[in-house]
């Protein structure tokens, strides 16, 4: 599956977007979270607080119980400030 | 209609663009959001607003912003009887005093025209994928997202009945 991070998260992981092939226990927004996190120091540090970061599966919000599954694209950012 | 770009645009053109040609329009609002100098909340000047800043950079989330904002129009002209509709967000590099974002309604009657232009500026503020980085004397500093634009947002999920009848007010 594909994740991308934005604003602070890219910075704390230090990718945009990666290609990752999780266990095939990881089927949920937050299991998901807490295998990346796994990946690396800055992963862990970017996912430290989850009550901050924010999640998106192929391009609509999802809540850490929302599924997902090979081939999505999920996304992880923090609360949006457009406007 | 909806649009997401690095260029400035030109309200007073985009406006123009939106209503060539129509004599069915009879309230056209519109929002215009600048980039200003000050951080925080404050608006009145003093300390208690922060500091001032150099320039900020809109990061978007491209796909994803079309989508949402797209399905934040829908849901304006599911709510609204609007005649017309355009957002236009800039992402990028902007300055004190550029222009960021316009929202703009058109409807028979005012009331409409006003009500979806609030939901769509309020909406877009919680749900379009933008982040921005001030950057200011003490370096650069992430925008964190605002519990007043939640309310602001949150309260139009009473849902379609409560718009649609306050819509129907007399105009």
């Amino acid at each position: 599956m594909k994740i991308l991070y934005f604003a602070w998260l890219r910075q704390r992981t230090g990718v945009a977007e990666e290609e990752v092939d999780p266990p095939a226990d990881v089927t949920t927004v937050g299991a998901l979270v807490d295998w990346l996190k796994t990946r690396s120091a800055g992963h862990a540090e970017a996912f430290a607080n989850a009550k901050v970061v924010r999640a998106a599966v192929n391009q609509d919000f999802a809540a850490t119980d929302a599924p997902v599954a090979r081939g999505d694209e999920i996304a992880f950012f923090p609360p949006v400030t457009g406007g | 209609m909806i649009r997401v770009q690095a260029e400035d645009f030109d309200p007073a053109a985009e406006l123009d663009a939106l209503i060539a040609g129509r004599t069915d329009v009879g309230a056209v609002v519109t929002f215009l959001g600048l980039v200003r100098e000050m951080t925080g909340n404050d608006v009145g000047g003093g300390d208690a607003g922060g500091a001032r800043i150099e320039a900020m950079t809109l990061e978007h989330y491209p796909g994803m912003t079309e989508k949402q904002l797209a399905e934040i129009e829908a849901e304006a002209n599911r709510r609204w009887p609007l005649q017309a509709s355009l957002i236009v967000h800039r992402h990028g590099r902007l300055e004190p005093g550029d222009r960021i974002v316009y929202v703009v309604t058109a409807s028979p009657h005012r009331a409409a025209a006003y009500e979806a232009n609030m939901f769509l500026v309020d909406w877009l503020k919680t749900r379009a994928p933008f982040w921005k980085l001030e950057d200011g004397p003490e370096g650069e500093r992430w925008v964190e997202a605002r519990d007043s634009d939640d309310d602001a947002a949150g309260r139009w999920n009473a849902g379609p009945e409560k718009a649609a009848g306050k819509c129907r007010s007399p105009t």
